[in-house]
């Protein structure tokens, strides 16, 4: 039980590390990730493709987070 | 003594541990100093270990996939810290926030496990860095002791400038602290998975001054957007109005 607890603490610690409060802006800059690793594997220098993709990411969600009305 | 080696690495190493002292000072300043301290500490050890145990053979330790890893959990972390230092300057503007204890909104008032992680990855992964240019160097000349002794002083000196800049640091206000903490963390992550993913940074690793410049430049870009989102939705909001069509999707 307490190991479990543990686990349980563990895993969310690392998911509110990595998500945070809005998960959008994980996804995209994974995707961005994935997307940068398959451009390397085609011979592609891709060293221009994370640094737009956060900043999209990061805009898409402020935008989001005023509409809404939070903060 | 064999100066050459001596110099060379101090060179090497000394921009690994501007990358390591970077991240430990701004996790100190904005989160906690003793979460930044106990990482640090934590990840020394880890080295030490490491270091005691594999000897020469650190040499082989494969960097890519720990720079992906480490750089690849930084982006979305740092990404949530800009995004915050972002809504709280458009909202509270540049000067608000000034003497705080903590900057972000989550550091909880027991020990700051976040702030702990941030620092440990940081120096570990450019303790490891520096390790790995002393054995390199030190084989390659076979002067472990002038290789030591150039990365020692380098951890020695821009450590000291680290902890002298904290003053200088601690007055800037501390929303914009965040903002600019957040770009640095995203430009670390944004470096070290585009090294993982063996992406080809321009210029090696002055793309970091670079990268810095565009994170804050879209920061300072995305303050103004945001001030001027707020701007035409308050109005809507008091009169209870719809946003106008295409707004916020």
């Amino acid at each position: 039980m307490i190991l479990w607890r543990w686990i349980r603490a563990f895993v969310l610690f690392w998911v509110d590390y990595v998500v945070g409060d809005d998960w959008t802006v994980a996804a995209v800059i994974g995707v961005a990730l994935l997307a940068t690793w398959g451009l390397v594997q085609e011979g592609i220098s891709a060293w221009w493709l994370l640094p737009p993709a956060v900043v999209t990411a990061a805009a898409q969600s402020l935008r989001r987070t005023v509409r809404g009305g939070r903060r | 003594m064999n100066v050459s080696v001596l110099v060379s690495t101090f060179l090497a190493a000394t921009i690994e541990v501007i990358e390591m002292v970077a991240i430990v000072v701004a996790v100190g300043v904005t989160r906690s100093w003793r979460a930044a301290a106990l990482g640090a500490g934590a990840a020394l050890v880890l080295l030490a270990v490491l270091i005691a145990a594999l000897g020469t053979a650190l040499q082989d330790v494969p960097l890519r996939p720990l720079r992906l890893v480490v750089g690849a959990l930084l982006l979305p972390f740092g990404s949530q810290w800009l995004r915050k230092g972002i809504l709280a300057v458009s909202r509270d503007g540049w000067a608000t926030g000034s003497g705080e204890e903590h900057v972000d909104d989550d550091v909880p008032a027991g020990f700051d496990w976040k702030g702990f992680v941030l620092s440990f990855k940081g120096v570990s992964l450019e303790g490891l860095e520096v390790a790995v240019i002393v054995v390199a160097f030190g084989a390659a000349s076979q002067a472990f002791g002038s290789a030591v002794i150039g990365a020692a002083a380098s951890v020695v000196i821009v450590g000291a400038i680290g902890l002298a800049s904290y003053r200088w640091v601690a007055r800037i206000p501390r929303r914009a602290l965040q903002l600019f903490v957040g770009s640095a963390l995203v430009t670390f992550g944004t470096f070290w998975a585009g090294e993982g993913l063996e992406v080809g940074w321009p210029g090696g690793d002055v793309a970091l001054v670079g990268l810095a410049a565009f994170y804050v430049g879209a920061a300072l870009l995305l303050v103004r957007a945001t001030s001027s989102w707020r701007r035409r939705i308050r109005p809507r909001l008091e009169t209870g109005e719809p946003a106008p069509a295409g707004f916020g999707r």
